[in-house]
């Protein structure tokens, strides 16, 4: 195993250094990338060295699986945070911090307070009965080979949901931050990650997480450090500051609109820190957070943590751990978010990425002494850095997630009987872990350009139908058998998959079109339009499903608008100015702002030709017919509804025969699979 | 590594068991109850009670702000309150059927 890992090794550094030589333009300067690749070269080179470690010591199926439950509690809560803390949270709660404020940070609060559900009703009982995945807890007291073939599907679609998301955001952000082509990230991060999970199994994933959180969490405590000292460290003052910010109230007056026009620079820093700037409707935001609270205690990465640990109490202990790390890195995140808004400036930061990913990589850099300096460029490598590590730790625990469900749930429970020998099952085990990652590059190479982020809302709705139904109600309710487990987790699945695929998430192109025509040609010149009275709508059913009426809230009286001369337009006058001017200085604004029509021109103009003569979305819809952008309000009600119909419909004795041994082993933790010697 | 069978009914019969999961059950959904409920006024709040949310009570720093971090202190206190009783009471009340497990029912 030893010979191959280095061969793997190897590779990995021709690869790299063939990624830095492609490597084209990024937020880093040519002449600092040097510095890139030398922090991504140690972070990569501690990796590897735990991993060479980590393989010698991982030999059968509870090492590989489990790193021989040999996982302290506090460890596992760093590698809890390491798994959890993906991208979007690092880059994409700070970044939506600095655009909108303080919905923002509304935003962060529910990724914190899912670990309570995970704390009080899963993270014990699950480590005292089950032994490597999902699948093993729920077959418990029901049919093995039905329930493992459910929950594996179930896991093998939450984790390739989650993957993509991971993998295209990942590719994207390297893209952005050094200019490394985006294949080439894409495959350089699956190879890494496959080297780990491969050779070092869970322990090398456990150490790669903690490895990773510990840099994020020192990264951002340095950076809050130098964002909040001048201010003594006071919150009013350090907020003051803030909202007296002419960048960020030019942002609040873009986003309000007309709105804004009778507000003083004053009011509009305020709000800044009030609700409303970017979720808008709360029954939206309702479903998210059931999602969010009930779907990662369902998430199979999650779950498979609290295997490594030797027993329940320590469990325990890395939920704590993991919920102060998890809890303190948002509270963090709000002055990464704020300070990137009032150091950079919002519509900087929009300009390098829409979703205002580039936030606290663009702090870090300001920060350090701005884009020319030796030192900023250092912070914004190891931002950078960092966020490559995140992306690869979490890709690694996914993968494992998904090739624990295909070798130890299917092929050794399923087509196996539980017959297969400790060696069969660690082949098994790596020859799925290889699959899944090929799996995993290829998805993300094929999603390039689409856009993936409703993904990650999407595989939280799942999990939270139809894997936590199933686990909770097996876990404490004596009547759940195998008829309720399969009905629950497939109608949970489906229903929370299928309102996806009929909600705003999807692209209409009728709306797209629209949009860009509007771009390119311009809008007409629109009268003054009276205030309108909010209207009530036709019931709870309206505001879900596109039937009848919603309610409208009010509009403020409009004033009348001129025309708004269109991208096609506008080109030709800035062309005709450029040729005017004679001023070097007046030319080279013109340029850029040539260049910035353009895009957009350009963007708008590729819709057209894209969706030319489409009416509808890939379902056959001309406008959504589910009205939120999260399933969970409906699909979750549903899953547990399915679990419980299903169970009262099945007759199922052996369910009901090991209620008081699953019932009893789960609170005491008597014959909890123990951790083997080391 | 063959595991001792064990009369698992006996033991769910026990008056010990029993007192160990009333008292878990009204604990662990009650924090579970207060919690989901707590959090779930932050959204709820932000949406139907924006007035209250915008009264500044400490400099710029408005009610919304330090409801939104009272968010992270309820989540933290209620883990450290289940923690805390979870070493002390349920552990000790858990160890003490494991100890007599094997004698139960037989």
């Amino acid at each position: 195993m030893t010979k191959t890992f280095n061969k793997f090794a190897l590779s990995i550094a021709t690869l790299l250094a063939s990624g830095s030589a492609l490597a084209a333009t990024g937020a880093v300067a040519d002449e600092f990338k040097w510095m890139t690749f030398a922090v991504f070269g140690t972070i990569i080179a501690l990796t590897m060295a735990v991993t060479y470690w980590a393989a010698k010591q991982t030999h059968t199926t509870s090492e590989f699986y489990a790193a021989g439950r040999s996982v302290s509690g506090i460890q596992n809560g760093w590698a809890i945070a390491g798994d959890y803390l993906s991208a979007a949270s690092f880059l994409g709660i700070a970044g939506l911090i600095s655009l909108y404020g303080y919905d923002g940070f509304m935003y962060s609060v529910g990724w914190l307070v899912a670990y309570i559900t995970v704390l009080l009703v899963i993270a014990e009982p699950c480590r005292n009965i089950g032994k490597y995945t999902m699948g093993d807890i729920l077959a418990f007291r029901n049919e093995p080979k039905k329930v493992k073939t459910v929950a594996a599907l179930s896991t093998i679609t939450v984790s390739t949901f989650y993957l993509t998301a991971q993998m295209v955001g990942g590719g994207v952000l390297i893209k952005t931050l050094i200019g490394i082509d985006y294949e080439i990230s894409i495959i350089g991060v699956g190879i890494l990650m496959l080297v780990y999970v491969v050779f070092g199994g869970m322990k090398a994933t456990t150490w790669v997480q903690i490895i990773k959180a510990g840099l994020l969490v020192c990264a951002s405590i340095l950076l809050v450090f130098f964002v909040w000292l001048p201010y003594g460290f006071s919150l009013p003052d350090y907020l003051q500051a803030v909202v007296g910010d002419s960048k960020v109230q030019a942002q609040v007056a873009k986003l309000l609109g007309d709105k804004a026009t009778t507000m003083t620079a004053a009011e509009l820093g305020q709000r800044f820190l009030e609700p409303g700037l970017f979720l808008k409707s709360p029954i939206d935001q309702i479903s998210l957070g059931m999602a969010l609270v009930l779907g990662t205690a369902g998430m199979p990465h999650i779950l498979m943590r609290f295997f490594t640990v030797p027993t329940a109490k320590a469990a325990r202990l890395s939920v704590i751990w993991a919920m102060g790390i998890i809890g303190g890195f948002y509270v963090l995140t709000l002055f990464l978010g704020t300070g990137a808004a009032m150091l950079v400036g919002p519509a900087k930061i929009a300009a390098v990425d829409a979703g205002g990913n580039m936030a606290g990589p663009l702090l870090a850099q300001y920060l350090g002494g701005g884009a020319d300096s030796m030192l900023g460029n250092f912070f914004l490598a190891f931002v950078a850095a960092v966020a490559f590590a995140t992306i690869v730790a979490v890709v690694a625990g996914l993968v494992l997630a998904a090739a624990s469900a295909m070798a130890h749930d299917i092929y050794v429970g399923v087509i196996r009987g539980d017959h297969a020998t400790p060696q069969e099952q660690v082949i098994a085990a790596r020859i799925s872990s290889v699959i899944v990652g090929i799996l995993a590059i290829t998805v993300g190479i094929l999603a390039k350009g689409q856009n993936v982020a409703h993904l990650v809302a999407l595989a939280f709705a799942v999990a939270a139908s139809s894997n936590l139904p199933a686990v909770l109600l097996t876990l404490y309710w004596k009547k759940c058998n195998t008829g309720g487990i399969i009905a629950g987790m497939l109608v949970g699945a489906i229903t929370a998959i299928a309102l996806v695929m009929i909600s705003p998430n999807m692209t209409y192109p009728q709306a797209v079109l629209k949009a860009a025509h509007k771009v390119v040609d311009g809008e007409p010149a629109a009268e003054a339009k009276p205030a309108v009275e909010a209207k009530a709508g036709e019931g709870f059913t309206c505001e879900l499903f596109a039937t009848c009426k919603k309610a409208e809230p009010a509009k403020a009286a409009e004033a009348a608008k001129p025309a708004k001369p269109g991208t096609k337009e506008k080109l030709v006058t800035l062309q005709a100015k450029l040729d005017a001017a004679t001023d070097e200085a007046e030319k080279k604004i013109l340029q850029a702002d040539l260049e910035k029509v353009k895009k957009a021109h350009d963007k708008a103009e590729g819709d057209l030709k894209k969706f030319e003569g489409q009416t509808t979305s890939m379902m056959g819809l001309e406008k959504p017919f589910f009205l939120l952008k999260n399933p969970g309000l409906i699909s979750i009600p549903l899953g547990f509804l399915a679990v419980i119909l299903g169970s009262l419909m099945y007759r199922d004795q052996r369910a009901e025969d090991m209620w008081d041994e699953l019932y009893v082993r789960q609170n005491t933790g008597i014959h909890a699979e123990a951790a083997s010697a080391h | 590594m063959s595991k001792p069978s064990m009369n698992w009914a006996a033991i769910d019969a026990d008056p010990r068991f029993q007192a160990l999961h009333r008292k878990k059950a009204v604990f662990l959904w009650g924090l579970m109850f207060i919690s989901t409920v707590y959090y779930f006024l932050l959204p709820i709040g932000a949406a139907y009670f924006q007035d209250l949310f915008k009264i500044k009570v400490w400099g710029v720093v408005n009610v919304g702000i330090l409801f939104a971090l009272s968010e992270f202190i309820v989540a933290w206190t209620i883990a450290f309150i289940y923690s805390k009783k979870a070493n002390a009471q349920f552990d000790a009340m858990a160890q003490e059927i494991i100890n007599d497990a094997h004698k139960m029912g037989a």
